[in-house]
């Protein structure tokens, strides 16, 4: 079935973002990326370290994998656009994950600081998908500032604690003209499926499957909960029922 | 003249290029950003910005993350 995703204007055909924090290695990374059949994916900015061996820019560019650069590790808008300007210099790209986050204890948006990144980066002319709470007014406030796509966590960064406010998605879902697309928080592929039979667009996960006994397993697991909710939300789930409903003719 | 380059005191020669510096640190052909100060310098004006006494100097790359 034809059913792309587009964001900003391109096109993508898996709906599995998937990020590359957390492998144990190069090697575990790159089978994992293949599994998922992600087309884009994280990574992060930091200081050069000239011992480091093995480069993550040079594996995504031998597969091909679009880069979604983003700004962990900022508590300040000033920050965030500070590295966001950082990764389009070295990357060649003015897509950026923004996130701004408020504490090290639960990397939760700051969304007072976030909003205003948002908006000076829109201005700057980059692309923007931020990371934020599931507030459906605040990603609102996101998207009237012109981001390309609103990124509600499902629960804190790393936690796998699934969708803790499903409702609150919904809301975001509804009311949202840009994609939605489910950051932070799934920790095996029923909450990947969930987040796409509430709708969303996509899902960004790292963790779930980097430090999954068997990433390259567990990133085959999200590609298909992925598709199967996907195609489950375009199907249309049956009503809830508080009583039975027989499913074989009840005379004859 | 003492800059920092990421955060460490190095010792270089006067008017030294910010190019100069970066080699320091990574020979790659691409994939890394430099600023002074705070300010992105583009690539292409690597060579002919020069290092003054006391610069800051933030060279980063993309690793894994996110």
């Amino acid at each position: 079935m034809d059913d792309p995703l587009l964001i900003a204007g391109e096109k993508f055909t898996s709906r599995l973002i998937m990020g590359t924090g957390g492998a144990p290695s190069l090697d575990v990374l790159d089978r994992a990326l293949v599994a998922s059949g992600t087309e884009l994916t994280t990574v992060a900015m930091r200081r050069v370290d000239p011992t480091s061996a093995g480069s993550v820019l040079a594996l995504l560019a031998d597969r091909g994998i679009r880069l979604l650069p983003n700004t962990a590790g900022c508590y300040t808008a000033t920050e965030a656009v500070r590295v966001a300007a950082m990764a389009r210099e070295a990357l060649g790209t003015s897509w950026v994950k923004l996130e701004v986050i408020a504490d090290e204890r639960t990397l939760l948006p700051d969304p007072v600081e976030l909003l205003a990144a948002a908006e000076q980066l829109v201005a700057d002319g980059f692309t923007v998908l931020p990371y934020t709470n599931d507030d459906p007014v605040l990603a609102r406030r996101l998207e009237q500032a012109g981001c390309a796509a609103v990124m509600p966590l499902g629960a804190p960064i790393g936690s796998g604690l699934g969708i803790r406010n499903p409702h609150n998605i919904e809301l975001i879902v509804e009311q949202a003209g840009v994609p939605v697309i489910l950051d932070a928080g799934i920790g095996t592929a029923s909450d990947a499926a969930i987040a796409m039979e509430l709708g969303c667009a996509a899902v960004l996960l790292a963790t779930s499957v980097t430090r999954a006994r068997s990433p390259e397993l567990m990133a085959e697991a999200m590609r298909l909960a992925v598709a199967a909710g996907r195609l489950a939300f375009l199907a249309g789930r049956v009503p809830r029922r508080h009583l039975a409903l027989a499913s074989s003719p009840p005379v004859g | 003249m003492q800059v920092t380059i990421n955060g460490r005191p190095r010792e270089l020669i006067g008017g030294v290029s910010l190019a100069h510096a970066v080699a320091l640190l990574t020979s790659a052909p691409s994939g890394v950003a430099a600023a002074v100060n705070g300010a992105v310098v583009r690539r292409t004006a690597w060579d002919t910005t020069a290092l003054a006494e006391g610069d800051q100097v933030e060279v980063l790359t993309a690793v894994q993350g996110g």
